[in-house]
């Protein structure tokens, strides 16, 4: 994302912060470590001014933190994010906020494409679905009592791609994936690279509003495991207690039960409306996920790590010996 | 700026020390590398050809359907179409989905309970033949953005959960709601009156509590079941069909309106039950056999 961002000459100061280090070199952008609430933010604002914050940090995976912790980063931390750009004199004019199309849950009696304004039609079951729905919330009462900050909410459908692991992408790697039995629901997926694409997009357009992002075309269960060359193990569907210790096996978090059973489908027409083109359908998605799995398991090796050495980005950055690029 | 391609540029290359890989653009045709042909309702024309061949026989030599008045169904364009609804597993929606596709050559939307879609296979194949999910978000869907025929029965479940002595006495219709969906998609009602679909599938009795603890909305003891055994769940009485489609109605209302009378959604409604009705008795009247009509 950052490194996106740093192509662009308009944008002055890129700062980045997260819990980690980041994963890829940045070449203008600063970094600055954080705890999981985010509560140095407000400091960060005063002291920066920026003008525009990315909130990519929600946790759409319930399998990478226990629900207490997931709790504390999509809830608490959205609160302070919002909190940091709400104060008076805030510099801040546009939020970009990174969520889920998990918001629209996944049951039988949905209707079979959800618009940006579609409710959901069944309670929130799962502990990251409750921390998406309000921290969502959050974000609306922000903007109503905020009208003069844009703010934008993209609803990303499940990302495949080539570097992200999700349980998703982790069951359709195996040789064996899951399925219930007698359900073979449709599935729409955003290929990694749009997600990237789809916020530089906002954040550059300054373009608010609700949005939901996916690749065209859904696909039935049963073909993503085609195209993977996976085979599909058929699970009962009748009781959930059938399914727990198997879910245990096969890496099936709660919220990808129902998603199994009833599949989800989006409305994408409002998010093309301002001008933006995929670089990738749906089945596209799910190729170039395995294409990249294979040749990581054929060559084992993960594709090019980068660690991030504070004193050598600093040197980097900061150091006259240090010729720029882009001066030459 | 508001470009569609938000990293197109003269460098798609870094100029970073470490080489840095960019989202790649093209503005090729975008890769879609489909393996089935299952589209966004879940329908495959493979399983639907399929399922044709295999029911044609059981709609004109089993059933020997009879139409009436198919001149009134559009070629092109929405339209719901509100027909009756009876028999313990109704025999009259795939008479009527398959009927107007073989003689009209246009697919026909079967909006279904959505509790059909908690029923494993089930629930799988009907959305791979055709069926969709009776959600109003659904059927506008398809009525006013894709211009299909889409096929509801506002009896809902109360047509086919009647016992047989209230055999052609058509229920209440739901609130309304196929009227409310047609003026917001601008379309028009197209009744179709049924009959047939009664005897193929007589229900004797209901056993409420084994329904409850299976979940599902009535269970039938069906006459079929007491002649042929198990087998009976899944074989209709080889009753004649006959199909009488109805005077289109329409609305004159502008669509796409957030909210619609409720009066004259329930008076339009209670006008077409009691035209169903009225064409069900008047085709009682001229029926001289349950099996040769």
């Amino acid at each position: 994302m950052v490194q996106a961002l740093e192509n662009d000459p308009s944008m002055d100061v890129i700062l980045g912060m997260g819990t980690h280090a980041p994963s890829v070199p940045f070449e203008r952008a600063e970094f600055v470590r954080a705890d999981q609430t985010y509560s140095i933010l407000n400091r960060i604002v005063k002291a920066t001014q920026v003008d525009t914050i990315l909130h990519t940090f929600m946790i759409t995976n319930s399998t990478t933190v226990p629900s207490r912790a997931m709790h504390e980063i999509n809830v608490i931390g959205t609160m302070n994010l919002l909190a940091a750009a709400g104060t008076a004199g805030s510099s801040v004019r546009h939020i970009v906020v990174k969520s889920s199309t998990l918001v629209y849950g996944s049951a039988a009696s949905d209707p079979n494409t959800f618009h940006e304004d579609t409710p959901r039609t069944s309670p929130v079951k799962n502990s990251v679905e409750r921390a998406l729905v309000e921290a969502e919330g959050l974000v609306r009462d922000f903007s109503e009592d905020n009208p003069a900050t844009r703010v934008t909410v993209l609803r990303f459908a499940n990302v495949l791609g080539t570097h992200l692991t999700t349980p998703i992408s982790r069951n359709l790697s195996g040789p064996l994936c899951p399925a219930i039995f007698g359900f073979d629901p449709l599935l729409q997926f955003v290929e990694e690279d749009d997600v990237v694409r789809a916020l530089v997009h906002v954040t550059r357009g300054s373009i608010p509003g609700l949005y939901n992002v996916a690749g065209d075309g859904r696909l039935p269960w049963s073909e993503v495991a085609g195209i993977c060359g996976t085979r599909l193990i058929p699970l009962s569907p009748f009781s959930p207690l059938k399914i727990r210790p198997l879910a245990r096996l096969f890496d099936l978090p709660e919220e990808l039960v129902d998603l199994l059973r009833y599949g989800r489908g989006v409305d994408t027409r409002r998010f093309a409306a301002t001008g933006f083109t995929y670089n990738a359908t749906s089945a596209g998605a799910v190729r170039t996920f395995i294409r990249a799995m294979r040749l990581r398991r054929q060559s084992g090796r993960e594709p090019m790590a980068y660690t991030y050495e504070h004193d050598v980005e600093q040197f980097f950055r900061h150091s006259p010996s240090v010729m720029n690029a882009n001066d030459t | 700026m508001a470009s569609g391609r938000p990293i197109v540029g003269e460098k798609n290359r870094s100029t970073a020390i470490v080489p840095i890989r960019m989202p790649a653009e093209d503005d090729d045709e975008l890769e879609d590398p489909r393996l089935s042909d299952v589209d966004e309702w879940g329908r495959s024309e493979r399983t639907r050809a399929l399922t044709r061949a295999i029911y044609e026989p059981i709609y004109s030599k089993w059933f020997r359907a009879e139409w009436e008045g198919l001149e009134r169904i559009p070629t092109e364009g929405g339209a719901l179409l509100v027909a009756n609804h009876a028999g313990a597993i109704p025999s009259d929606a795939p008479v009527i989905m398959h009927g107007i596709e073989k003689e009209l050559g246009r697919p026909v939307y079967g909006l279904a309970d959505y509790f059909f879609r908690t029923v494993p296979v089930v629930g799988t194949l009907w959305a791979r033949a055709g069926g969709v999910s009776a959600r109003p978000a659904n059927a506008y869907r398809l009525l006013k953005e894709q211009h299909q025929l889409a096929l509801v029965f506002p009896e809902g479940t109360k047509g086919p959960s009647k016992s047989f002595t209230d055999r052609y006495q058509l229920r209440r219709f739901g609130r309304g709601g196929f009227v409310e969906i047609a003026m917001r998609a601008g379309v028009p009602v197209i009744p179709i009156a049924v009959i047939g679909s009664e005897e193929a599938m007589p229900v004797i009795m209901r056993v409420p509590t084994l329904a409850k603890a299976l979940g599902v909305p009535y269970f039938p003891i069906t006459a079929n079941v007491l002649a042929f055994g198990p087998l009976g769940i899944v074989t209709p009485f080889p009753a004649k069909f006959k199909l009488r489609v109805l005077d289109p109605v329409h609305f004159d209302v502008p669509a796409d309106q957030d909210r619609y009378s409720k009066s004259r959604i329930m008076e339009e409604s209670e006008r077409i039950r009691s035209q169903l009705q009225e064409a069900v008795y008047d085709m009682l009247r001229d029926r001289r056999s349950v099996w040769f009509g």
